[in-house]
C-alpha cells in the first residue's frame, strides 16, 4: 500500500490546525505557498469539502474570501509574513464592509533569520496587522496553533472581525540554506 | 465606439435572477447602478484589483447563481495576476465584462495601458479563460451579451467605449449596508427556491 500524499507526519502540530479548520466548516482555502504551511496546504487539497486556489498574490486572497463570504462560505487564508505588505489597501475591503476573515501567517524575518530580505516585512508583520484592524494572536507551540485557529474562526464569523495568527519562526524552524 | 451607460443598460436589462454583479470601484459601479439599483449588486467604492478576485471567491460558493463582475480598464490592470487565478480555477459560471475606455476616468483621464500596448482580452485568453469577445461597436453588442450571461465560464467580455465622463449615479456607499443588502437578497432567494 502506498502512503497517503495528504497525510500528515505523526508529529505534524498542523494536523491539528487542519482539524480545528475541519471543525469549523471551513469550505474555501486560499494561499500563497510557504514550506511551513506544505503539508496543511496538501492536507487541504487532499479534502473534498475544501475549495483550494493558488493565489498570484495575497491581496487576491483577501477579496476571494470576501466574495467566498459573500455567498455564505467560511474561508482561510494561509501565506506567509512577506505577503502581508501586499494587501494592506485590500484589508479595507474587510473594515468597510464587516467582512469576517481569517489568515495562518508562517513567520520569516524573526527568529534565527539566514535571509537579511525577510527582516523588514517579518518585523513590520504585526504592528501591520493591528493597524488595519486585526486581532492577532501569535503562536509559539503546536498546541497553541490549533487552539488559536479555532478561536480565530469563531471571533472572525460569530463576531465578524479580521483575525491573523502567527504561526512564530522559533515554532516553524528557521530555514537551512 | 460603444456608449458604456447604454451598452450596461442593455446587458443587465430583464437579468435573470440568478445573475449577481460585482461591480468595480469608479464608473462602472454607477453604471451599474444606473442600469437598476438592485440588492443583487454588490457596489465597490475601493479595494482597486480586488473585483475579479471577489467575483471568483463569490462563483465557487453559489455554483448556481451566475456571477459577472463589470469593472474597468485601469481596475482591471490593478488585478491582472487574478485573471490567472481565474483561469486555473475555471468556475463555469463566472464572467468578467470590462468596460475599457483607455483612460483613468475618476482622476482625470489619464491615458491607459489599454490604449498603448495593452489587450485586456488577449490576456484573458492567454491566462486560460475559455472564451473571450471584444465589442468595438453596438452591433457587436448583443454576442458580448450572451458570452457574459449564457456561456460556460470562465469567460471575459471587453466593451471598448468612450471616455466622456457621464453623469454620477451614486448608489449606497456604506460598505455594512451593501454587504447585508446583498446576503439578504441570497439568502432571500435561497428560501424561495427551497419552498
Amino acid at each position: 500500500m502506498r502512503a497517503d500524499p495528504f497525510a500528515f507526519a505523526a508529529d505534524d502540530w498542523r494536523a491539528n490546525i487542519f482539524a480545528a479548520l475541519k471543525e469549523q466548516q471551513v469550505q474555501q482555502m486560499a494561499y500563497v505557498p510557504d514550506a511551513g504551511h506544505a503539508s496543511l496546504i496538501n492536507a487541504c487539497h487532499g479534502d473534498d469539502g475544501i475549495n483550494c486556489t493558488v493565489l498570484t498574490t495575497e491581496e487576491e486572497g483577501v477579496a476571494l474570501l470576501a466574495g467566498a463570504e459573500l455567498g455564505g462560505q467560511r474561508g482561510v487564508m494561509l501565506m506567509q509574513s512577506s505577503g502581508v505588505g501586499n494587501c494592506v489597501n485590500m484589508f479595507s475591503l474587510l473594515k468597510s464592509c464587516g467582512f469576517p476573515f481569517v489568515t495562518l501567517v508562517t513567520m520569516r524575518g524573526e527568529w534565527g533569520e539566514f535571509n537579511p530580505w525577510q527582516m523588514p516585512m517579518g518585523q513590520a508583520t504585526e504592528e501591520t496587522f493591528r493597524r488595519s484592524g486585526f486581532v492577532v494572536y501569535r503562536a509559539d507551540t503546536g498546541e497553541d496553533a490549533a487552539a488559536m485557529t479555532g478561536s480565530a474562526m469563531r471571533l472572525a464569523y460569530d463576531s465578524n472581525c479580521p483575525v491573523a495568527v502567527l504561526l512564530s519562526q522559533r515554532l516553524i524552524g528557521a530555514k537551512d540554506f | 465606439m460603444i456608449e458604456r451607460r447604454e451598452a450596461i443598460a442593455e446587458i443587465l436589462k430583464d437579468r435573470p435572477d440568478n445573475l449577481l454583479v460585482i461591480s468595480g470601484l469608479g464608473s462602472p459601479t454607477y453604471d451599474v447602478a444606473a442600469a437598476g439599483d438592485v440588492a443583487q449588486n454588490f457596489y465597490l467604492w475601493g479595494a482597486m484589483g480586488g473585483a475579479a478576485a471577489m467575483g471568483l471567491g463569490l462563483a465557487l460558493a453559489r455554483p448556481d447563481a451566475r456571477v459577472l463582475v463589470i469593472t474597468g480598464d485601469g481596475e482591471m490592470l490593478m488585478g491582472l495576476g487574478s485573471l490567472a487565478t481565474l483561469a486555473a480555477k475555471a468556475p463555469a459560471n463566472l464572467a468578467v465584462l470590462v468596460i475599457d475606455n483607455e483612460a483613468f476616468g475618476e482622476t482625470g483621464g489619464q491615458a491607459s495601458h489599454t490604449g498603448k500596448t495593452t489587450n485586456l482580452a488577449a490576456v484573458a485568453l492567454a491566462c486560460g479563460f475559455r472564451q473571450v469577445a471584444t465589442a468595438h461597436k453596438q452591433p457587436d453588442l448583443a454576442a458580448v451579451k450572451q458570452l457574459v450571461l449564457e456561456d460556460t465560464g470562465p469567460v471575459f467580455g471587453v466593451l471598448k467605449t468612450g471616455s466622456d465622463e457621464l453623469e454620477r449615479v451614486l448608489p449606497e456607499r456604506d460598505g455594512h449596508i451593501i454587504r447585508h443588502t446583498f446576503k439578504t437578497a441570497l439568502t432571500n432567494q435561497q428560501n424561495g427556491e427551497s419552498k
